[in-house]
């Protein structure tokens, strides 16, 4: 068994080995081994192509794009996902964008790793998730992985992969322990984690993890939710859910984050277009469009968890059925 | 309180710097108990900076301080029981729970807020003076921060920004040696003072142990500020006797240094000029300690019978005002 954080520090040491032109920087990521220690001794191991860098995200993705330009494959950290918007600029305009408009003459190698997501009592600006913000950006591949074995295979693709990639490791799974193989995963595909033939439920990072827990109360009841981590964000796999919905009829949606702008409306949104013969219900659970508060009277409410999830699902297959 | 020489004038700011630092040990007690959830940063050790600048403070000046704020907020008059209730995630915190230790935001005690993004704090108060010049009535606004921030993006639009314009800000750099578990000098080339100097903003140095000097030094810049002469930079040389935030071993510490440093505590400093050079009464100076003692014991009982937050505010609250 494998801790998360081990995950993805092997992952950084073997695609460092593997290749002398991947590079690692952020803040306090070499010597100190990270704020959530999840890369400790690397520096120890691979030298100068591990370092701490100063508190400049946008120095940060900026140098890490115009590296991955001329030759280095960097991966980064920005250590809070909230941190994110000093550092866009260089992802959106110059990353996101290179290899369209160079009329395909270089693509742009790069990794951000950030950790995200709320429950850890972090308040406002340390709790976010930021695919909505970055959802929008075709040329960006979002990578969100819920088990370790999935840390470790999806990071060592997203290194491999030609193509900036932002990797998001939801804080509240760094403690997680699991199984780890050795078989690679693509980027952009989703997995069934839990096979059920009534209900399709749908999620990545905690969110498998809740939606695993309220299947299991569901089973109690009947009912048999099958669960789809989606795993990657952007690409996104619509056909494994299609195929899932096509069996179920019934698809929920489980995104932290806000209601408004998700990418689970975007997952409903293309689920209705291209499977609406399939769909007997639809719906989707999502936090609040608010702020994330600090209170943990608050942050719990917030959060869509196991009891509200499987609640919902009751309540929503007996009102659609009476 | 009608003589006030230096005598009672010093002693108010030691009362005031012991009602900090009691505050943070308290803090740091319930946030080990599991009391105060998510994390805290304390200033224990940098009391100075914040007794001595708001020292030179009047009521049209503005402050806003960093994730590290509650000695600013204590300074500024912030209600020391709702400030704790804040950090407890109670319903009668000073943000009523919603915000936590790193955003304490309290407008009607000068504090514009706390600011969790490094960086954040520098915006705020640049802005905020531009809104003082408009009203002129010689309000000046101040920027805390630390000496990791001046790799920070904000740092350097903003000093340019408030410099172009003449704004009545004052930059307050606390150097503390260390961003979170990086030395200074890894991660930064040349010196604080000279990144000001460079734009032309007068800047200086002041011992952040004495609060005296550090008062006299704010009081001299806040009123070149007042007067017209544009933003103003101090750099007081302090250092954190505590870890950055929760988890933190302070591997990072040259050997000794912590030692040394605490030779130099602010309160010691404060009490020896009181008790040596302006012959005030040993006994004098212990019944400020046991008075605030009393204070913060009667602080703790009531802050955790306060009562938490409502969740059903999440569905009444909106987004926007209006
Ligand atoms: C934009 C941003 N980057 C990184 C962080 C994480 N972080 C919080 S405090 C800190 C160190 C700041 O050091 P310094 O400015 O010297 O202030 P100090 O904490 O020493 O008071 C870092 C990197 C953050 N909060 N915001």
């Amino acid at each position: 068994m494998v801790e998360f954080r081990e995950a993805i520090v092997t992952a950084l040491d073997e695609e460092l080995a593997a290749n002398e032109n991947v590079v690692f920087f952020g803040e306090d990521v070499a010597e100190p081994g990270g704020v959530f220690k999840a890369t400790p001794g690397l520096r120890k191991k691979h030298g100068d192509r591990v370092f701490d860098t100063p508190i400049s995200e946008l120095a940060l993705t900026g140098a890490a794009f115009g590296s991955a330009v001329t030759g280095l494959r960097p991966v980064i950290e920005i250590m809070f996902g909230d941190f994110m918007p000093l550092a866009m600029d260089s992802l959106v305009n110059q990353s996101a964008k290179y290899w369209f408009i160079s009329n395909e003459q270089q693509s742009v190698p790069l990794v951000v790793r950030s950790a995200i997501g709320a429950g850890s009592r972090l308040g406002a600006v340390h709790s976010q998730t930021p695919v909505p913000w970055f959802l929008g950006v075709p040329g960006l591949k979002i990578v969100c992985p819920s088990t370790p074995n999935d840390a470790r295979a999806l990071l060592k693709a997203a290194i491999r992969d030609d193509n900036p990639v932002l990797f998001f490791e939801h804080k509240r799974l760094y403690s997680l322990k699991g199984e780890v193989d050795d078989d690679p995963v693509e980027l952009g595909t989703a997995r069934v984690m839990r096979e059920g033939a009534d209900l399709t439920i749908v999620s990545a990072m905690v969110g498998v993890h809740v939606a695993l827990e309220a299947a299991e109360a569901l089973a109690r009841d009947g009912i048999e939710a099958e669960v789809i981590d989606l795993r990657t964000l952007r690409p996104l796999d619509h056909a494994a859910v299609a195929a899932s919905l096509a069996r179920t009829g019934h698809l929920l949606v489980v995104e932290e984050g806000p209601r408004t702008g998700g990418w689970s409306a975007t997952v409903a949104a293309e689920i209705a277009e291209g499977s609406l013969h399939d769909i007997d219900d639809l719906w989707r659970l999502t936090t609040p469009d608010l702020p994330i508060p600090f209170s943990p009277a608050l942050e719990d409410a917030f959060l869509p968890g196991a009891e509200r999830l499987a609640a919902a699902v009751r309540s929503r297959l007996v009102s659609r059925s009476g | 309180m009608v003589d006030s020489g230096p005598a009672d004038a010093l002693l108010d700011m030691y009362r005031r710097m012991r009602l900090i630092r009691d505050f943070e040990e308290l803090v740091q007690a319930l946030f080990l108990k599991g009391e105060v959830p998510g994390t805290t940063h304390l200033c224990i050790g940098q009391e100075a900076d914040a007794i001595g600048v708001a020292s030179a403070l009047g009521d049209e000046d503005r402050l806003a301080g960093t994730y590290r704020g509650h000695g600013v907020a204590l300074a500024l008059g912030v209600d020391p029981q709702a400030l704790l209730d804040e950090m407890l995630g109670r319903a009668t915190g000073v943000c009523g729970g919603r915000a936590g230790s790193m955003n304490v935001i309290d407008l009607s005690n000068r504090l514009i807020g706390c600011f969790g993004i490094v960086g954040g704090s520098i915006a705020a108060a640049t802005g905020a003076a531009l809104s003082l010049k408009r009203q002129g009535r010689g309000g000046v606004a101040v920027a805390f921060f630390g000496e990791g921030t001046i790799n920070q993006g904000y740092f350097a639009e903003c000093l340019n920004f408030a410099q172009v314009l003449s704004l009545p800000v004052l930059y307050l750099c606390e150097n503390n040696r260390y961003g979170e578990f990086t030395p200074y000098e890894d991660v930064t080339a040349g010196e604080v003072l000279d990144r000001p100097r460079t734009l032309g903003i007068p800047a200086e140095q002041v011992d952040g142990m004495d609060v005296v000097a550090v008062r006299d030094v704010a009081e001299g810049a806040v009123g070149r500020a007042r007067d017209g002469e544009g933003p103003q930079f101090v750099e007081t040389l302090t250092y954190r006797f505590v870890g950055h935030s929760r988890a933190d071993p302070g591997a990072y510490r040259k050997q000794g240094e912590l030692e040394e440093w605490k030779l130099r505590d602010p309160l010691t400093v404060a009490r020896a000029r009181l008790v040596d050079e302006l012959g005030v009464d040993a006994g004098e100076v212990d019944a400020v300690d046991r008075e605030i003692g009393a204070q913060i014991d009667e602080m703790r009982s009531a802050g955790l019978e306060a009562p938490l937050p409502d969740p059903a505010l999440l569905a009444e609250a909106s987004e926007f005002k209006g």
